[in-house]
């Protein structure tokens, strides 16, 4: 009786026509969260690869902060698809009969190499001689957590950590072009649906994917400012100076091709444009042309290019960084939001828009959603911990 | 049929039913009726919008036949109702099964035309729902019909996503996704959809395509027939003659 009252209260701001069974939203903020998360991911490693395979010397000290950040992510990327199923019990029959024409289907395995192939061996390659290091160093719970994550291996020659290092740089290699496929696909989920007008597009992944690269790179610098100094050192201006001019290049890559869809939407000017205008200027006014445009990318590209025009002293541009930074992490969050809710707020039949009430409690409400955005961090704080990022010398050496 | 034969239907009837998730399409059919030959036939359904009253029986009978929830909704057929005004808005509107709702709703001005469109899922020979299935429990039957194998779907709900024509949801109670059958545990008894049987027009024609004589090969010869979304090439299977363009 409950959800007919939803339903009662829910078809009072309907506007036009809808399908009937268009009553309820199906992808819910949890969908929102999911996209989000692995666009972290993603865009983390990719900034990580930028130190080993494209040799940017001044990002080596957000080297190890990023993969621990894309893995501390990646392991909570399938929570909220979990929480989301109606039957979370048969999530297993993804893997033992998997549909292989379906998008979906593809997700545990692209998950789980990218995972397994991808970011624990490259972190583990790149930790190896310190783990062993450590493990010497250390007593107790620790020692053998180190031993075991270690795989007991004890080889610290020379010649065992040339090799670490090439295979470290063969995995980026490879991990770049798995980054793509990961968030890429995560946009052909929704680009390759022809229903939809909205996600209906073959660029689809490929403003997930560079939205997700803006969004890996400010989350690294965002940690990096807070964290190096939590651990008592200093933040390397140079560092960070070149993480936010790769951000700054980014966000105008994203936006252009943001910009051109819109432009190419509006241009062709389909069956489906009035309703989508509709869309834009009523429901998603706030969160896609406030949010996602004005805040979350003109701003800070405004407020990025007066760092660079007028060489502002240190302390103003980490303060103006860290603006910038939490700017495109709500501005990213709004895309997703605008990519999932929004393609559900219009009817199929082109005359009607509906409406999204988040629940608070429920499964799928607000706090659910919050919670999956923090466990990361909490995961992170953990890896930090027993893997430091940085080494007593580089903390004292700033 | 005397008593005995009578409880020993009843008994393969259930115990068909308790085992009929996880199964291949023709093996599902079978078991619900063994002399029934998938390979046989293949569905469609036409629609004469000329000859809808928009009565909404369809729309009971549906909800009676096959459980589906009683709240306004959530249904597996419905009736829109296009209302064209003099100055060409269009208004459109599910029609109500409450019947003062519906007498109300009847009371328009200015109106330059007005017609009832009965919708279903179309049984797309080429279905986004099936192609989209992360586990293959949405699937095409030999007979051309797209079933959802409850006891497999997970609920992800993909499919109601990629449906161009609105025609799933998730029911409340099995958390799992449905939507129309053409009420297939009536077919392979030789029963038409419940739809059918009850629309006092006969504005719902249903039929096996693999027969000229039967009376959709009828409908189809003798009407200009119209489906729904040419352009997204679903190659829907429920045909409608006298459909107006601004159906959609």
């Amino acid at each position: 009786m409950e959800a007919v009252q939803n339903f009662m209260e829910l078809s009072q701001q309907v506007v036009g026509f809808i399908y009937p069974n268009e009553i309820e939203i199906h992808w819910s903020i949890l969908i929102v969260v999911y996209p989000y998360i692995t666009g972290l991911v993603a865009g983390a490693f990719i900034l990580a690869s930028l130190v080993k395979v494209f040799n940017v010397k001044e990002l080596q000290p957000t080297y190890r902060l990023a993969l621990l950040t894309a893995l501390a992510f990646l392991l909570i990327a399938p929570l909220p698809l979990q929480l989301h199923l109606g039957r979370p019990e048969r999530s297993y029959e993804m893997f033992m009969t998997p549909n292989l024409t379906s998008a979906m289907a593809m997700f545990g395995f692209v998950y789980l190499w990218y995972l397994m192939l991808v970011l624990l061996l490259e972190i583990w390659f790149e930790y190896r001689r310190d783990m062993i290091v450590w493990s010497g160093e250390a007593t107790g719970l620790k020692k053998w957590t180190l031993k075991v994550l270690s795989l007991f291996s004890t080889d610290i020659s020379e010649k065992a950590v040339a090799f670490d290092k090439k295979t470290v740089k063969v995995i980026t290699v490879i991990g770049i072009p798995s980054a793509f496929l990961l968030h890429g696909y995560v946009g052909f989920i929704f680009g390759s649906i022809k229903a939809n007008p909205w996600w209906s597009s073959v660029m689809m992944p490929v403003v997930f994917l560079f939205s997700a690269i803006v969004s890996g790179i400010a989350i690294v610098m965002l940690l990096y400012m807070i964290i190096m100094p939590l651990r008592g050192g200093k933040i390397d201006m140079k560092c960070l100076d070149k993480v936010a001019s790769f951000l700054f290049y980014a966000v105008i890559v994203d936006f252009s091709i943001e910009v051109l869809d819109f432009i190419h939407r509006l241009y062709e000017s389909e069956e489906s444009i009035k309703i989508l205008s509709q869309l834009v200027s009523t429901k998603l006014f706030m969160s896609l042309v406030v949010l996602q445009i004005l805040l979350g990318m003109l701003l800070p590209l405004g407020i990025m290019v007066v760092i660079k025009v007028f060489k502002l002293q240190e302390e103003l541009r980490k303060l103006l960084y860290f603006v910038c930074a939490v700017l495109i992490q709500m501005g990213i969050f709004s895309t997703r939001w605008n990519v999932v809710i929004g393609g559900q707020l219009f009817s199929k039949s082109f005359r009607g828009l509906t409406t999204y009430k988040m629940e608070l409690m429920g499964i799928e409400g607000f706090l659910v959603a919050l919670a999956l955005l923090i466990i990361p961090f909490v995961v992170l704080s953990v890896l930090i911990k027993l893997l430091p990022p940085w080494k007593k010398e580089e903390l004292a050496g700033h | 049929m005397d008593r005995r034969d009578f409880l020993k239907n009843i008994c393969l009837f259930i115990s068909s039913g308790a085992v009929v998730g996880g199964l291949s399409p023709d093996a599902w059919a079978k078991l619900i009726h063994k002399d029934y030959d998938p390979a046989k036939h293949y569905y469609g359904m036409g629609i004469d919008i000329d000859k809808c009253i928009g009565c909404g029986r369809c729309m009971q009978a549906c909800k009676t036949e096959n459980d589906v929830p009683g709240v306004p909704y959530f249904f597996r057929t419905w009736v829109e109702r296009y209302v064209i005004k003099t100055d060409k808005s269009v208004t459109v509107k599910t029609i109500s099964t409450n019947l003062e709702e519906l007498a109300d709703s009847f009371v328009e001005k200015d109106m330059l035309r007005s017609f009832f469109v009965p919708k279903l899922c179309n049984q797309c020979d080429h279905p986004p729902c099936v192609q989209v299935c992360p586990v293959g429990a949405t699937f095409k039957t030999d007979d051309g019909v797209i079933l959802v194998d409850g006891k497999r779907c997970i609920g992800c709900r993909y499919c109601i996503q990629a449906c161009p024509y609105g025609a799933r949801y998730l029911h409340p109670e099995t958390r799992v996704a449905d939507k129309c059958t053409f009420c297939y545990h009536r077919l392979v008894r030789g029963l038409l959809p419940a739809c059918v049987e009850v629309c006092p027009k006969q504005a719902r024609v249903f039929g096996d395509m693999k027969s000229i004589a039967s009376p959709l090969g009828r409908f189809i010869r003798m009407n200009k027939l119209h489906v729904l979304k040419p352009s997204l090439n679903t190659d829907p299977k429920v045909y409608y003659a006298n459909l107006d363009g601004e159906v959609n």
